[in-house]
């Protein structure tokens, strides 16, 4: 499955260590490897994504899915509506505020290990919609591990996202920024929460404390 | 009408409605106007008796009613008072659209009757107008918000409202209705339970809640819940000019996206009564009627794919993929093309476009047959289709629809046939209705509607002009070329002027419809002659429908439900806009 004793990527060889690494006399049927480089090959070869789509991006990743971009070339096909059959939430399309604490529900009914994709720049950003029902960005209520910029983001752009998440996956990189604890604290007034200059025209004047 | 001026002679429909109010109590209490519409305003206590007047006059029989817009005239001055609801119907017998405007003279709680008893579908959208500019409806059996969450506060599309105010919503906050709190014991039935589907479900095709109350497996009662993807369409467009509201349209109805575009500078440029030379309105109906065979394809896919036959979905995809290459082609996007412009299109169109065309007419209809051989007489398909999501012709219209759920219902009414706008008048193609008005029909109808649209392309094709202009001329409105503009001054200063200031759009107002893959898809636009609409509302095709959906659902299972509720063609970003 894996070649002759060859060492997996990652290993300790390629940074200079090496503390094993290949065999080269003869006919070898074993590898050797750390455990954790060995788990992070197979988890980012077998994501379950959830897809939460809900606008347009939702229909370009159809797009990916069906035959003719074909996700499952990279291990990520097996599409799960439930949270907790998946391990990969895709966030393809706008997060209105209405829809924030559904978005939180099922990242937290994900089983760990997981990690998110931010499809599109409505859910990195907000996007265009820069507006009084629009979440300036999912990074306000659950950590983000990639973001596709794109409105939408072509298919292309999706996989490179999903092969960059794979190697953040090897790497054992994960995520655990969010914004959402300080958008909650205090007011139920809730100024665009992305870290932006207040001072622009169509930002709203935060009306006195009461 | 503060810059209209009224003309002495009405046109022959305004002529007429206002022949017919002569002979009635209303005659001296409401003024009838000639603008794009034949136009009636009237004050807010006597609205309800002109419904009931409009609606069942032989003369008048407004039996369509197509859209509720607020209108906030803070910002206009010489307007009699600041809030007006303006109501658009349509009548089928008689093929006219009117244009009712009450006037509401409370500024504190601006207040009219509620129209349900007069036409159902006025339900949803005046739940709307009560959620973004706080009318009251007296008599509403559900006055709640819709679009905005439920810890909002304030009225979102009043002008003294800013565009970018957020309010925190958390799940507490969710707002369920007075009848699902209601404990099963009290429901009367030990098998009766409520359950709620969605927002996020496989089912739902973007995001949709739906509240059910089941006995056994039975809906005794349903509702909807919709706003999970309210994204502000119109305030946005208040605050950008009339161009860069197009890419805002094409994320209404993001699987037909170049319809929304063309609908949208369709209205924009008969305020400014300018014509599009005849090879620009031509690519604009090739790739709309391509458009509509892109949205046909992805219902039925994901219709389809909710009852289990997956196959169908690649297949009908595949025509999506190549369809994407030619709108690709032309203008470098897949989905959200915005490629239309007021007074032409972006850019012209490749060499090769008359020749891709002419691929696509050939290889849609193999995808389109294969499709068709596998599930049209497939013992499921129909066992979960025929009498499933039953709509009569009369709820049909009532309720509002329009489009392919209007047609299999039985009724012929098409904007491309009725009201023909750019070439349609001269093309030869069918309407296909149904007679069942069940999930079925609205399969069948679809599936015609894809090849009628392919007869519509061949024939536009025939009568494409190989070169000339796709713009007008008009560079008060169309950006000059990019050569002209590095090489002469005047030229330069047309950019600079439309790029940096908008284009200037004549005071006034103007509804104008075409026909959407799901319907009549209208714009309702009002210009304070600025940069930029002062208000534009969007009739989405798909909103009424979904407001009966919790009535058309009631009696039977679930899984009707989800058959159902393919069938109706919801597009989440048009119907929340």
């Amino acid at each position: 499955m894996f070649g002759r004793g060859k060492a997996l990527p990652g290993h300790g060889a390629d940074k200079g260590t090496a503390p094993g690494g290949a065999v080269d006399s003869g006919p070898a049927d074993f590898l050797t490897t750390r455990l954790e480089t060995m788990v992070g090959w197979a988890r980012s070869n077998s994501l379950w994504p959830l897809p939460f789509a809900t606008a347009c991006c939702g229909i370009e990743f159809m797009s990916v899915v069906s035959s003719h971009y074909d996700l499952s070339r990279f291990g990520a096909e097996v599409v799960r509506f439930s949270p907790r059959q998946a391990d990969l939430l895709i966030v393809a399309g706008t997060v209105v505020d209405k829809l924030g604490p559904t978005l939180r529900r099922i990242y937290d009914q994900m089983p760990e290990p997981k990690w998110v994709i931010s499809m599109g720049v409505c859910a990195s950003s907000g996007g265009f919609y820069r507006a009084y029902h629009v979440t300036q960005g999912i990074d306000e209520i659950v950590p983000v591990d990639v973001y596709v910029p794109g409105c939408p983001p072509t298919p292309e752009e999706l996989m490179y996202g999903i092969l960059e998440l794979q190697r953040k996956i090897q790497a054992g990189e994960k995520s655990r920024d969010t914004r959402s604890a300080k958008a909650a604290e205090g007011s139920r007034y809730l100024w665009s929460p992305g870290e932006r200059t207040p001072d622009e025209k169509s930002d709203p004047v935060k009306p006195a404390a009461g | 009408m503060s810059t209209i001026v009224e003309a002495l002679t009405l046109s022959a429909p305004a002529e007429r409605l206002r022949g017919r109010l002569e002979g009635s109590p209303l005659a001296r209490r409401a003024e009838i106007f000639d603008l794009d519409l034949p136009t009636i305003e009237v004050a807010a206590e006597d609205w309800l008796a002109l419904a009931r007047f409009l609606r069942d006059d032989p003369g008048c029989r407004f039996d369509l009613y197509l859209d509720l817009a607020g209108v906030d005239n803070l910002r206009r001055p010489g307007r009699k008072t600041r809030f007006e609801a303006v109501v658009h119907l349509h009548s089928l017998t008689h093929n006219e659209h009117i244009r009712v405007k009450v006037l509401l003279p409370d500024a504190e709680s601006p207040s009219l009757a509620t129209a349900i008893d007069v036409w159902p579908a006025a339900n949803w959208f005046e739940r709307e107008a009560f959620d973004l500019f706080g009318f009251q409806f007296p008599g509403h059996p559900n006055l709640r918000r819709i679009l905005c969450h439920d810890a909002f506060v304030g009225n979102a599309l009043r002008k003294d409202y800013p565009p970018g105010q957020r309010w925190f919503f958390a799940e507490e906050d969710l707002r369920w209705p007075d009848w699902a709190k209601d404990t099963d014991a009290r429901a009367g039935h030990f098998e009766t339970q409520t359950i709620s589907i969605g927002p996020s479900h496989p089912a739902t095709h973007g995001i949709v809640h739906l509240i059910a109350r089941l006995d056994g497996e039975r809906i005794v009662r349903a509702e909807t819940q919709i706003g999970y993807m309210h994204r502000c369409f119109e305030k946005m467009s208040e605050t950008h000019t009339w161009n860069q509201v197009i890419p805002y349209t094409d994320r209404l109805n993001y699987v037909s996206a170049m319809i929304n575009g063309v609908g949208y500078v369709r209205t924009v440029e008969r305020m400014l009564g300018i014509e599009v030379p005849k090879r620009g309105v031509l690519i604009r109906t090739i790739l709309s009627e391509f458009s509509r065979i892109m949205d046909h394809c992805v219902n039925i896919g994901a219709n389809l794919v909710d009852m289990g036959a997956l196959t169908n979905f690649w297949y009908l995809f595949q025509n999506r993929e190549n369809i994407y290459s030619l709108l690709e082609a032309c203008c470098g996007a897949r989905l959200t093309v915005s490629y239309v412009r007021v007074g032409g299109l972006a850019i012209d169109v490749p060499a090769d476009f008359v020749a891709r065309c002419r691929a696509l007419l050939e290889s849609i209809p193999t995808f389109v047959d294969d499709v068709e051989k596998l599930v049209t007489n497939n013992r499921i398909l129909r066992n979960r289709f025929q009498g499933t999501g039953l709509v009569t012709k009369e709820q049909a219209i009532g309720w509002g629809f329009t489009g392919p759920m209007l047609r299999a219902s039985g009724v012929a009414y098409d904007v491309r046939r009725a009201q023909p706008y750019d070439f349609y008048d001269q093309f030869d193609w069918d309407i296909p209705i149904g007679t069942d008005g069940d999930n079925f029909a609205r399969y069948l109808c679809r599936i015609e509607e894809m090849r009628q649209s392919l007869k519509i392309i061949r024939q536009a094709l025939d009568i494409f002009p190989a070169s000339g202009p796709v713009n007008s001329d008009d560079w008060h409105v169309v950006l000059p070329p990019k050569d002209a503009v590095y090489h002469d001054m005047e030229s330069l200063i047309y950019h600079f002027k439309i790029i940096m200031e908008g284009i200037r759009v004549p005071k006034g107002e103007r509804y104008d419809w075409i026909e959407g893959a799901n319907g009549e898809l209208g714009y309702y636009a009002i210009s304070d002659g600025g940069g930029g609409p002062y208000r534009l509302k969007v009739r989405p095709p798909c909103f009424p429908m979904m407001a009966a959906f919790e009535k058309i659902i009631e009696g039977g299972s679930i899984s009707d439900a989800v058959a159902t509720l393919g069938s109706l063609n919801i597009i989440a970003g048009e119907l929340e806009r």
